[in-house]
């Protein structure tokens, strides 16, 4: 027996539908699914792409020789790939405790009703979204010329530092929030202080969600261009060997062979746009395998 | 059988034995450690704007605020010298505008998707995907867009000369597609937030699924989705490398996205760079124009951290 | 070296405030048979007389959330080695008078006290008294089981380790706080096992051998059994007896039945609603156990007792 047909304000004559979902549906659901696909499609389109363009390029010689701004043949990206290990080493030594620590006194110490310490989170949320060519230009009137230091590694990676700072605090907060409250209830109750509640429940079980935090911010901060542009970061063919050294960074050097016309140099730049991304991906997959490792309580 | 533990360990009389045993100095000063660390965020902001005032301000004893703001010429370099800055806010606008129009649809569009519509395998898959677009450097971003996208405009668009090596269409576009996953992650967000009662109400009423996303969960999300646009239109302001390398590096006043023009990021960036005399005008210019892209993305940050405190507060 | 715990053999006090022993107690036929589950008739129970000597009195108490007054006026005696019950309907501020005897409250921000708390006389909320030593010896087992993410030895060594005890063989410590805790038996095996491979029973059973191991000298308990099965309840209860004969109990609770079983001693809260439409919570009566159920004082109290309201 058929159902009951629907006569006044019904746009269906019964409960069954023919044809299937109907055309306004499909189409918004397909217009949803081409909006996404485009972000898809650009990002395969765009390693793809790099990595043909740097195909004629990518040998033994771009780890093993020094870059060169006249002869293309020989160059190689020895000196900027150090340059970004030794950054990435000292921008992690000087922002991951510091951001810990902040997230730890903003989430453990810090009473939320008190005035100085919503002023340190509405400073963090802002400088969160600051564009990194401001953090350059703070690098450059403080560290490199107040201080007379110039481009080092020791200002590029104070400099990248802060400006990663807000997302190692954010990240570690996040973290430090999952650990639930009846923990800490437990721990003070025994007559634990606050600092040990911190050390030895707290912290042991927010360390994978701030390993993950701080290397996505790590994996931003090497990235990042503008700032050493600012801080007088160029050319140079020789490996860092210490804090005061000077050097060159993949980025900075990707930036100065796109701009060249020669062909040779644009497959340099693309090779090194390679290895770039091979390093962030490495970086990502570990912060993403810690993720997954730890999902599973213990 | 219970003598475990060595005399200290139980209280010595009943008089003030709850008084402390031992002062804890430690606990103190690893909180004033913690409170340290918590202040170079805020250190961070201050020292910023001194960075950036202090030039600024003497910058502006040489050249009139008005000029600054309302001429037409940048070209700081001349003899004499022009500083409106016109010019360089109008091609940042036009990148930003092309940028938008890009990334705020199609941001919100893979949300609506990510969030009301694709099953859980799918989501899966996809977010990482769209997370993996916001992690590339912004530099290899510029070398594709004059490396690839150029050509490809300069052979689809007809026109003499136009559209040049340098333009802001290439620019804007993969600025635009880079900013996506902000807009996207920030909206979807904004729309989990909404509870499924609201989702089921409209449900158990007969809608389907684009009605309950476009009148109900959307409408629901909004302040969040500002927020997620806010943030990537500051987020389109404040970029630098992508225009630097793709859309020029000579101010132009033009509305013609064809046309090549200078971004104040740009600006900014190539100025910096070179070795520009330490106290010399032209030195201070960079400020000044730090301190305007400064203050127009603080503004829009504030915007956005509002909004979304407020739908936080809505549902949590 | 295994200790032999026979449970015939009775339990031992431990020293508080000074170092000598008291003598055995007489043979007080231990109700606790792990893996049985047997009672002991409330009318045994210790004489809940209140010439008991007092551990913790209150007078006049009241506890403020900023400006609002959650519960008011109440003046209470815990007697020593005695289990008090605190009941009433809830939000009259059982739970939240409990956590005023370790200080707990003190972390809720905008917390406050008012009237005076003492503890074998002390006044509790003296400015230089140590809060930590106050935790320590007044301990807290929680209505949801709270075990740390460690392994059940590293649970109860937790206590002794954070307090820095320097003790000879912490392997002892452990296992004697099992013992105590009617869970020695079940975990033996498995000390080194997660604290969450337990049953909810166990667990909380081990969250109170972990507040036995720094050696508290009161227990509060607030709603312990509250999250757990009927039978896993019973074994709780029959603890409670058996740990009274070493510390202090006080339990707050919801189930009558629970208190008029277990305590010596009962205190009955309400909730009064003042002319501004605030609820404010309040002690009625408290009395020995046997009296409130049977022959309480007050109107509400009986109501209350007898199923009326609440």
């Amino acid at each position: 027996m058929s159902a009951p047909t629907l006569t006044r304000y019904g746009e269906r004559a019964s409960l069954t539908q023919s044809g299937g979902e109907p055309v306004p549906e499909k189409l918004f659901r397909w217009m949803l699914i081409a909006c996404t696909a485009v972000g898809v499609i650009t990002l395969v389109v765009l390693l793809t792409y790099t990595v043909y363009k740097g195909w004629p390029k990518l040998n033994a010689q771009l780890v093993t020789n020094m870059p060169s701004q006249v002869s293309p043949n020989t160059a190689g990206a020895q000196s900027a790939i150090m340059g970004t290990l030794w950054l990435m080493v000292f921008t992690a030594l000087w922002t991951i405790p510091t951001g810990i620590a902040a997230a730890i006194y903003l989430e453990e110490y810090a009473n939320p009703e008190r005035r100085i310490n919503r002023i340190i989170e509405i400073n963090i949320m802002n400088l969160a979204a600051v564009p990194s060519i401001i953090f350059g230009i703070l690098g450059l009137a403080f560290i490199s010329r107040t201080l007379g230091f110039g481009p080092t590694i020791l200002t590029g990676s104070l400099t990248l530092a802060l400006l990663v700072l807000p997302t190692v605090i954010i990240a570690s907060r996040e973290a430090i929030r999952a650990v639930p409250q009846s923990i800490r209830s437990g721990s003070l109750a025994l007559g634990a202080t606050k600092w040990q509640t911190v050390a030895r429940q707290v912290l042991p079980s927010a360390v994978p969600g701030m390993a993950t935090g701080s290397i996505l911010a790590l994996s931003r901060a090497i990235g990042e261009a503008a700032p050493l542009l600012m801080l007088g970061v160029g050319f140079v063919r020789f490996n860092p060997d210490g804090l005061m050294s000077s050097f060159t960074a993949l980025p900075v050097q990707i930036f100065q062979w796109t701009t060249e016309s020669q062909t040779q140099f644009k497959e340099l730049a693309a090779a090194a746009s390679v290895i770039l991304l091979v390093l962030l991906l490495a970086m990502n997959s570990v912060a993403i395998y810690i993720r997954n490792k730890t999902q599973k309580r213990w | 059988m219970t003598q475990l533990i060595d005399k200290r360990a139980a209280a010595a009389g009943t008089s003030g034995f709850l008084r402390q045993q031992r002062p804890r100095h430690g606990e103190r000063a690893i909180q004033v450690a913690l409170l340290a660390a918590a202040l170079v965020a805020v250190a961070t902001t201050v020292a910023i704007v001194i960075a950036l005032l202090i030039p600024t301000l003497e910058f502006f004893s040489v050249v009139s605020p008005v000029e600054f703001l309302t001429g037409t010429t940048w070209t700081p370099l001349f003899e004499p010298p022009s500083f409106g800055v016109v010019p360089l806010v109008v091609g940042t606008l036009v990148i930003t505008v092309i940028a938008s129009v890009v990334a705020l649809p199609l941001g919100l569009g893979a949300a609506i998707y990510l969030s009301e519509y694709a099953p859980e395998r799918v989501r899966r898959s996809l977010k990482p995907t769209l997370e993996v677009l916001a992690g590339i450097p912004t530099v290899v971003y510029g070398f594709f867009a004059l490396t690839f996208i150029t050509p490809v405009i300069q052979a689809i668009v007809p026109g003499d000369g136009l559209p040049s090596v340098f333009n802001a269409l290439s620019a804007g576009l993969v600025m635009g597609v880079m900013i996506i996953p902000t807009v996207a992650s920030l909206s979807e967000d904004a729309m989990a937030a909404v509870p499924n009662t609201l989702r089921q109400g409209a449900f158990a009423l007969g809608s389907n699924k684009r009605q309950v996303s476009t009148r109900v969960v959307v409408p629901a999300a909004l302040s969040g989705i500002a927020a997620a646009f806010i943030l990537g239109i500051s987020r389109a302001i404040g970029e630098t490398m992508i225009v630097t390398i793709a859309a020029g590096l000579q101010p132009n006043l033009t509305l013609n996205p064809l046309k090549f023009m200078e971004t104040m990021t740009a600006f900014i960036a190539s100025t910096g760079q070179g070795d520009v005399p330490t106290g010399s005008i032209e030195y201070k210019t960079v400020f000044a124009v730090g301190m305007l892209l400064f203050i127009i993305t603080f503004v829009m940050n504030m915007a956005s951290i509002r909004l979304v405190r407020k739908y936080r507060e809505v549902y949590e | 070296m295994s200790i032999d715990h026979t449970h015939d053999r009775p339990l031992k006090t431990i020293p508080v405030g000074d170092m000598t022993e008291t003598p055995d107690q007489p043979a007080h036929t231990p109700s606790i048979n792990v893996g049985g589950v047997t009672r002991t008739d409330p009318a045994d129970a210790p004489s809940g007389d209140l010439s008991v000597e007092p551990v913790i009195e209150t007078r006049d108490l009241s506890v403020f959330y900023h400006d609002y007054e959650a519960v008011r006026g109440v003046d209470l005696t815990f007697g020593k080695n005695q289990i008090t019950a605190l009941i009433g309907p809830s939000g009259c501020g059982k739970s939240t008078v409990l956590r005023c005897f370790d200080r707990m409250n003190d972390l809720i921000p905008g917390a406050r006290v008012k009237g005076t708390i003492t503890y074998h006389g002390q006044d509790l909320y003296a400015p230089d008294v140590d809060v930590i030593e106050v935790r320590r010896r007044v301990g807290m087992v929680f209505q949801k089981p709270n075990p740390f993410p460690k392994s059940i030895y590293d649970n109860v060594a937790y206590g002794p380790r954070v307090n820095g005890w320097k003790v000879d063989s912490m392997d002892d410590l452990v296992e004697e706080a099992l013992t105590r805790a009617a869970l020695w038996e079940e975990v033996k095996d498995k000390l080194k096992d997660s604290a969450f491979a337990l049953s909810g029973g166990q667990q909380q059973r081990l969250c109170i051998a972990r507040c036995i191991a720094v050696e508290p000298d009161v227990i509060l308990m607030d709603e312990p059994a509250a999250s757990l099965d009927p039978i896993s309840t019973a074994k709780i209860e029959d603890l409670m007896q058996e740990l009274v004969r070493n510390y202090t109990i006080i339990i707050v609770t919801h189930n009558m039945q629970q208190a008029a079983r277990v305590s010596d001693r009962t205190a009955f809260f309400t909730a009064e609603v003042d002319d501004q439409g605030e609820r404010h919570g309040r002690l009625v009566e408290m009395d020995l156990t046997k009296t409130i159920f049977t022959n309480p004082a007050d109107r509400r109290t009986e109501d209350y007792v007898s199923g009326r309201f609440g």
